[in-house]
């Protein structure tokens, strides 16, 4: 399987991407964000279609818009964190341009035959290309790196924010920040396992991790474990079952790893 | 077919209903407008706009299994939200918020990957995922209208059943339990009535873009007053005027529907809460 | 009926197969203004439960408006430990109030018949009523999330009253407002246990507010419970008896009771953490 360059690609940049999901997914399900992932990654979706329509690469439509959304909603929320409704009615609007932007670039000269917009929603990790995959890789570990560095100050303004401003935490800093690392892996994750998959990859494995244990570093380093687990599956999988879409696996795995730890700790009691 | 607008309002709402699918189409969008905007003011209410999102996603799977199958597609959707709608409804309201919304988020990303792979197996779906995500002028029949019809006024005399103990559970739900009032049950069962809601509503909008019925018209409502009726009243209304705004302007737009109904409950949400900081910024400084 | 609200003879109240406290007798009359009182993990919302019937009795025989517990329901008014609606929500105090009259009765009742327009009229009548009893008419109609925790007690406690309760049961109402407003509280309590003949048990952490209101008071500790006046209960010897150590009672110059020495009960430590990481 890994003779094939195409394979390999898929697992570096799939892992690195996994790592950053679990990790940064941890922290989203703690702070009850895991709608404005949400959000984010189906404005991602429409960020790479922004992209392709105006004729760029399509990922600086997806990094952008994203960390556009993330800005918005870390100065128009409020102080814990922004109200899913106005986060919906937001979000809604900017699919409706997704919208609008699918029928132009249909109609363009650069319109394809919509492969674009699947693959943006569905994923495409196997037509990375090295370079690609590398630079997948690369900012996947350097999310990983940046969240392990702020998560004590993270921690602290997560649990009781007033104490950590007190102690010269910058919580609203600290905030923005994070929502900015959301927006990176979401982008990220876009490519990998596309934009309406990738919630699956960020909550899942995040989610069984929570079930099993409340100390964060166990809970950080589950929630990883899990998510780079599934991806190696779903990958392994779909090579060996071709009609099996390689992110419809992934996600899968990753739901399956989360019942089967929600089982686990309910019976557990 | 090329319709254009002239600038006589009576001569273009004649156009609008020239063909049976357009009449169709206003029929189909004034039931799920109404349905959409009553059960989405509770929604609201309740914050549970990420299961309703959820749930409206869950149409795509419902669409794509029921072709693969060879069952009706509007009974894929109903199947796929109803069984989204029981399986969230394992997860609690309150307390652990934060598992709560990683179990909607699991069941999201499930049923979307299964949706996929379904499409994937299956290649002979019309219009690809576009037409299901983002909605449709196009082939509404009359007999999915009366469909539409059915299921909204079953949705809506089950709301009105529930409508106060529902109220008292989701505002004060100590005090309701203590009065006897099934606060769980009433969870569970509002989870379903949002999935029939939602199920009905995507058909016409797309699965992606319920939210510009379901959502922004209540959400508008609330802001201008907290009293239920009015309040349901007001979405309802609001609701209507952004439906039948969409359907109107697209029909003599080349661009899709989709794009105008979130556009104007966008645009209706923003400038309500702009009038509504202006005037409370006005109140304030005149009782200083 | 008799002229008493409840009757409690050697009742014992467990949860999770631990007793929580053990061979209670209290007798309420009606029109009583009773405090419950107690450290933190006494049992006192645990005793008030069982009152209503949301937590079974273990032993002993309780008597709650002539019935038993479970069926005294819609004649007992609960206000619960709230920790107060926070500052998004938006449903109005009238609305709220209105719901503790007719919130659990199914479907819509629409005024098409005479007797549902009339009945309409006579719950916004009773509603206006209980929300000027309880002085609150001035700010009735403003989102809940708006008012201070004084004004929200107001509605809560006209919420509990809408019904005409013969029994009212408060659970800490005072624990999140500052002392003026924990005293006007409870002045409008008496005023109301007097002219609405309604009997109150109110949970309190701090006797000294109610000083000058109450009939008697109910003292919880040690798994046990001792009721009588003020000046029979809070004194060191009843103290140490019920709680089997030394207790001490100060009076201050001011006239305020201060209680030293009192044993906490344990008590669970699994809520802050939940709902901090909520």
């Amino acid at each position: 399987m890994f003779s094939h360059e195409f394979v390999r690609n898929a697992y570096l940049a799939g892992t690195m991407i996994a790592l950053a999901c679990g990790t940064v997914g941890w922290f989203a399900v703690l702070r009850a964000q895991v709608f404005a992932g949400d959000a984010l990654s189906h404005v991602a979706f429409v960020g790479a279609i922004a992209a392709a329509t105006i004729g760029v690469d399509e990922r600086i439509g997806l990094f952008a818009l994203t960390l556009a959304l993330a800005a918005a909603i870390a100065t128009f929320g409020r102080a814990g964190g922004a109200d899913d409704t106005v986060i919906g009615i937001v979000f809604a609007w900017i699919l409706g341009i997704g919208i609008l932007l699918i029928t132009i670039l249909a109609t363009s000269a650069q319109g394809g035959n919509g492969v674009t917009t699947v693959n943006t929603l569905f994923g495409s990790i196997y037509s990375l290309t090295t370079g690609g995959s590398v630079l997948a890789a690369g900012i996947g570990l350097g999310v990983v790196g940046a969240t392990y560095a702020i998560s004590r100050p993270l921690l602290f303004s997560t649990f009781d924010s007033e104490l950590a401003q007190l102690r010269g935490i910058p919580t609203r800093l600290l905030a923005a920040g994070f929502l900015g690392l959301l927006a990176i892996v979401t982008a990220e994750a876009t490519q990998a396992v596309g934009a309406l998959l990738l919630l699956g990859l960020l909550a899942a494995p995040a989610g069984a991790a929570h079930r099993l244990t409340a100390r964060p570093y166990r809970g950080i380093a589950l929630s990883a474990g899990f998510a780079v687990a599934a991806t190696w599956s779903g990958l392994a999988l779909s090579y060996v079952i071709p009609s099996l879409p390689p992110s419809s696996a992934i996600i899968a795995f990753a739901a399956a790893f989360y019942a089967l730890a929600a089982t686990y700790a309910f019976a557990r009691g | 077919m090329n319709p254009s607008l002239s600038l006589n309002l009576v001569e273009d709402v004649r156009q609008l209903f020239t063909f049976q699918f357009m009449i169709s189409a206003f029929e189909a969008a004034t039931i799920v407008a109404v349905l959409a905007a009553s059960v989405g003011w509770y929604m609201v209410l309740r914050r549970q706009s990420f299961a309703g999102h959820t749930l409206s996603v869950m149409a795509f799977p419902g669409a794509t299994g029921a072709a693969l199958v060879g069952l009706p597609t509007s009974l894929g959707y109903y199947l796929a939200c109803g069984a989204a709608a029981l399986a969230m409804g394992r997860a609690p309201r309150g307390r652990r918020f934060g598992t709560q919304t990683a179990v909607i988020a699991t069941v999201q990303a499930s049923g979307l990957a299964a949706g996929y792979l379904f499409l994937s197996l299956n290649h002979a779906i019309l219009g690809g995922p576009e037409a299901l995500l983002f909605g449709t002028l196009l082939g509404i029949t009359q007999a999915q209208v009366l469909a539409l019809l059915g299921v909204a006024v079953a949705s809506l005399a089950l709301l009105a059943v529930v409508a106060r103990p529902l109220l008292f559970a989701t505002v004060d739900a100590e005090v309701a339990r203590a009065r006897g009032v099934p606060v769980k049950a009433l969870d569970a069962a509002f989870l379903l009535i949002l999935a029939l809601a939602v199920a009905a509503t995507s058909q016409i909008t797309g699965a992606l873009l319920v939210f510009a019925l379901l959502v922004a018209p209540p959400a508008t409502a609330q802001m201008i007053t907290m009293r239920p009726l009015l309040g349901l009243g007001l979405s309802v209304a609001f609701s209507l005027l952004v439906a039948w705004l969409g359907l109107g302007v697209a029909y003599f737009s080349i661009y899709p529907v989709g794009f105008y109904t979130t556009t104007f409950a966008f645009g209706l949400y923003v400038v309500t809460r702009a009038i509504r900081a202006t005037t409370a910024s006005r109140r304030a400084r005149a009782r200083v | 009926m008799s002229a008493l609200a409840i009757n409690l003879e050697g009742v014992s109240v467990a949860r999770n197969g631990r007793a929580i406290v053990s061979d209670v007798d209290l007798e309420v009359g009606r029109g009583e203004f009773i405090a419950v009182l107690g450290p933190n993990g006494a049992g006192k919302s645990t005793l008030m439960k069982a009152l209503l019937g949301l937590v079974p009795i273990a032993a002993g025989r309780a008597t709650v408006l002539d019935r038993a517990p479970v069926q005294a329901g819609s004649e007992v008014g609960y206000l619960p430990q709230r920790r107060g609606f926070d500052h998004a929500t938006r449903i109005r105090g009238v609305d709220l109030v209105r719901l503790g009259l007719d919130g659990n009765r199914w479907g819509v009742s629409l005024p098409v018949t005479g007797r549902a327009r009339s009945r309409r009229r006579a719950d916004r009548h009773r509603t206006e009523e209980v929300i000027s009893l309880v002085g609150a008419g001035a700010y009735a109609e403003r989102p809940l999330g708006e008012l201070s925790g004084g004004e929200q007690q107001r509605l809560l406690i006209a919420q509990a009253l809408i019904r005409r309760p013969r029994l009212l049961i408060l659970d800490e109402p005072l624990d999140s407002l500052d002392l003026p407003a924990q005293v006007s509280v409870a002045a409008l309590i008496r005023r109301i246990c007097v002219s609405e003949q309604v009997a109150v048990l109110l949970v309190a952490h701090d006797v000294n507010p109610l000083l000058g209101y109450l009939d008697r008071i109910v003292y919880l500790g040690g798994g046990r419970a001792v009721s009588g006046s003020v000046d029979e209960v809070i004194t060191a010897t009843t103290l140490s008896r019920l709680y089997g150590a030394p207790v001490e009672v100060l009076h201050t110059t001011d006239g305020r009771l201060v209680v030293v020495g009192q044993p906490e009960a344990p008590h669970h430590h699994g809520h802050r953490h939940e709902e901090a990481a909520a």
